[in-house]
C-alpha cells in the first residue's frame, strides 16, 4: 500500500496556483543521465537510426492532421 | 447502486499518404479500411463478415446528457456515407471525419480492453499491408497511434463505460473531473511543445499528455470544438432507462498496454465507487481546465492545484486517495464491478504505478508512454546534440507512435506488456465472451451472408428474400458466451436461433 499522507488543506498558505506562464519557469526537472549511457543504449540508439525517416525536415513539416474528434 | 463496468475505446489513428502531392485524408482512409475488407489473402483471420455494414438506426449522438441542448453548441454529426465495417470480434472499423477510427468491442474489463486495443493495432497493420497491394510502388499509407500532429489539430482516442442511469449525472461531473485530470500523470503520451491557440508554441520542451492543451471548457457537449473534460453525450446504445454510456474523450491515445490498462481500470474504479457513493471527499478545483494543462506541463509532478477551498493538492496527491479509496471500496465487496481478479490487478498496478511516479518516475520507462519517450528523446537529442524542438526529435516523437513493424521504434524499447501475442492475434477475430459482443460476432461469423447489418444494441437477419428480423441486445450484459454459445452452435440458421430466442 502507498503510505498514508496528509492530502487535504495542508497548511502551507504560501502554495497557490501558479499561471500557465509560470510553470515553464519552474526548475527543470532532471533530464537522463546520459553520461552514464550503456552499450545497451547505444545499440538502442543505432537501431533507431536505422528506422528514422531519411527527411525529418519534410515529414515533419508535412504532418499534418485536420478534421479529428 | 454500482453496475458492471462494461467498457471499450475508440482510436481516431492519424493518417498520412506518401507519394503523392496533394493527399485527401478522407479518401485515403477510405482506401486503407476497404482494402483491409477485401483483401482475400489474409496472413491470420482477419474477422471480417462480407458485405455486412453498420446500422446507423439508433446513433444520436446529440442527445445531452442534461437534458437539453445548449443553444450556440454544435452537436456531432452521423456521417452514414463512408466506410463502416463490423469485424467479427465484435468492433467496429470505419472511417470517421477524415481518420480511420477503430471501436473495440465492449469488453467485461480493463484487462479486455488492454488486449482488445492491441488487436486494433494489429488490425490497422493489416490494413496498412493490405492497402500497399492496391498502391503504386512509390506511394504509402501510414497510420500512426497519436492524438496530435504538433500543429494544433488532434483527434481523439475515447472512453466508454456503462454506468447506472439512476446516477446523478451532477455526481459524475463533481468526482470525474477530478479523477480525469490527475490521472493524466499516467495516461499521457508525451509531446514536445504546447499547442494552445495564442500561447508561445515553445514555451514548453515537453509536457506528460498530446490533449491537455485542445480542452476548453469543463462539460459540454462537442468532441472537435471547445472540448470539454466531462462529454454530455447521451446516447447508451442500451436500454435508456437503466443505463448511461460515460463517453469519456479527454485521455491520451497509449502505446503502453499498462497505460491502457491503468487508464481505464482506475475509471472504472471511480465511476463505480461514484455510483455508491463511495468517494467522501470533494477535490472541486477553481479552474479545472487550467490545471488540467498544468498537470501536464509538471514533468516534477509536484505542482499545487488550487481548490475552492482556497488550499491546494497535487495531481499524485489525488490519484494516491481515489487509489485507497479504491482498496477500500475492492475490500468491501466492489470488485465485482471492475471485473473480480482483474480489480486486484488493477489495484496493484495503480499502486505500483503511483509509488514508481512518486519515488523515481524513471524508474516506469517501460510502462509509462510518457516517460518511455521523453527517456528515449533524452539519450537521441544528447547524442546527437540536439533541442526537443529539432526536426529530428520531433520526427522520433511522431515515429514512437508508428504501427508498421518495420518502423517501429516502441517495439525497440522493451515495454511491458501483459496480454500475449496469440491472444491478442486472436482477438482479431474472435469476440470477448463477457459482454453482448460475444452474440454479434459470433452471429456474424457464421452467417456473415445472413445478416444485413448490425451495430451496438442490434443485429439485422435477412431469414429469406423477404424476411428481415431485427434482433434488439439491450443489455450489454446478456448475449455472452454463457448466455447463447451452445444455442449458436446448435442452430443451423439464423431462422432456427430467432425460434430459439422466441422473439
Amino acid at each position: 500500500m502507498v503510505e498514508k499522507q496528509e492530502y487535504f488543506d495542508s497548511d502551507n498558505e504560501s502554495e497557490q496556483t501558479t499561471p500557465i506562464d509560470d510553470v515553464s519557469s519552474k526548475e527543470n526537472p532532471e533530464r537522463v543521465n546520459t553520461s552514464e549511457l550503456s552499450g545497451d543504449l547505444d545499440d538502442l540508439l543505432d537501431e533507431i537510426d536505422q528506422v528514422l525517416e531519411s527527411n525529418a525536415e519534410e515529414f515533419v513539416k508535412s504532418y499534418v492532421q485536420k478534421g479529428g474528434q | 447502486m454500482a453496475v458492471n463496468k462494461i467498457c471499450g475505446v475508440e482510436t481516431e489513428y492519424s493518417i498520412i499518404h506518401k507519394g503523392v502531392s496533394d493527399p485527401n485524408p478522407i479518401l485515403a482512409s477510405s482506401m486503407l479500411i476497404t482494402s483491409y475488407v477485401q483483401d482475400t489473402s489474409p496472413h491470420f483471420e482477419k474477422g471480417i463478415a462480407d458485405s455486412v455494414v453498420w446500422d446507423f438506426q439508433d446513433e444520436t449522438p446529440s442527445n445531452d446528457a442534461r437534458g437539453f441542448t445548449p443553444i450556440g453548441s454544435l452537436p456531432p454529426i452521423v456521417e452514414t456515407h463512408l466506410v463502416n465495417a463490423v469485424l467479427t470480434n465484435g468492433a467496429r472499423f470505419y472511417v470517421d471525419h477524415a481518420h480511420p477510427e477503430l471501436s473495440t468491442p465492449e469488453c467485461a474489463n480493463a484487462m479486455e480492453v488492454a488486449k482488445y486495443d492491441r488487436s486494433g493495432e494489429l488490425i490497422l497493420r493489416e490494413a496498412m499491408n493490405s492497402v500497399k497491394t492496391f498502391l503504386p510502388d512509390d506511394q504509402e499509407i501510414v497510420v500512426y497511434k497519436d492524438n496530435s500532429d504538433g500543429k494544433g489539430n488532434s483527434y481523439g482516442c475515447h472512453e466508454n463505460y456503462l454506468m447506472d442511469r439512476n446516477t446523478p449525472f451532477g455526481e459524475i461531473i463533481r468526482h470525474g473531473i477530478a479523477h480525469l485530470i490527475t490521472r493524466q500523470i499516467f495516461t499521457g503520451s508525451g509531446k514536445i511543445g504546447c499547442e494552445v491557440p495564442g500561447a508561445d508554441p515553445d514555451f514548453i520542451p515537453y509536457q506528460i499528455t498530446q490533449r491537455a492543451d485542445f480542452f476548453e471548457e469543463e462539460v459540454g457537449l462537442e468532441t472537435t470544438l471547445k472540448r470539454p473534460i466531462i462529454n454530455t453525450r447521451d446516447e447508451p446504445h442500451a436500454d435508456a432507462d437503466r443505463y448511461r454510456r460515460l463517453h469519456v474523450i479527454c485521455g491520451d491515445a497509449n502505446m503502453s498496454e499498462v497505460a491502457t490498462f491503468l487508464k481505464v481500470g482506475s475509471t472504472c474504479f471511480v465511476l463505480a465507487m461514484i455510483e455508491d457513493g463511495f468517494i467522501e471527499e470533494d477535490f472541486i478545483f477553481e479552474q479545472p481546465v487550467q490545471a488540467m494543462r498544468e498537470i501536464s506541463y509538471d514533468l516534477n509532478l509536484s505542482h499545487p492545484i488550487l481548490r475552492t477551498t482556497g488550499k491546494s493538492i497535487t495531481a499524485l496527491e489525488v490519484q494516491r486517495y481515489f487509489y485507497e479509496r479504491a482498496r477500500e471500496y475492492a475490500e468491501k465487496g466492489g470488485l465485482e464491478y471492475v471485473g473480480g481478479d482483474v480489480g486486484v490487478k488493477i489495484l496493484d498496478k495503480w499502486e505500483e504505478v503511483l509509488v514508481g511516479l512518486d519515488e523515481d518516475p524513471l524508474s516506469l520507462h517501460t510502462q509509462i508512454d510518457w516517460i518511455a519517450k521523453r527517456r528515449l528523446l533524452d539519450i537521441f537529442c544528447t547524442r546527437n546534440g540536439l533541442s526537443y524542438f529539432d526536426a529530428k526529435a520531433r520526427s522520433l516523437a511522431v515515429q514512437y507512435h508508428d504501427l508498421r513493424d518495420e518502423y517501429s521504434v516502441f517495439n525497440k524499447l522493451g515495454m511491458t506488456r501483459l496480454s500475449d501475442q496469440k491472444s491478442v492475434t486472436e482477438g482479431v477475430a474472435k469476440p470477448p465472451e463477457g459482454t453482448r459482443a460475444y452474440f454479434r460476432g459470433s452471429c456474424l461469423q457464421k452467417w456473415p451472408e445472413q445478416i444485413i447489418s448490425a451495430n451496438w444494441d442490434s443485429v439485422v437477419f435477412a431469414l429469406d428474400d423477404v424476411t428481415v428480423k431485427r434482433v434488439p441486445m439491450l443489455d450489454p450484459l446478456k448475449g455472452t458466451y454463457d448466455d447463447v454459445a451452445n444455442l449458436i452452435a446448435q442452430c443451423e440458421t439464423p431462422l432456427e436461433l430467432i425460434h430459439a430466442l422466441d422473439i
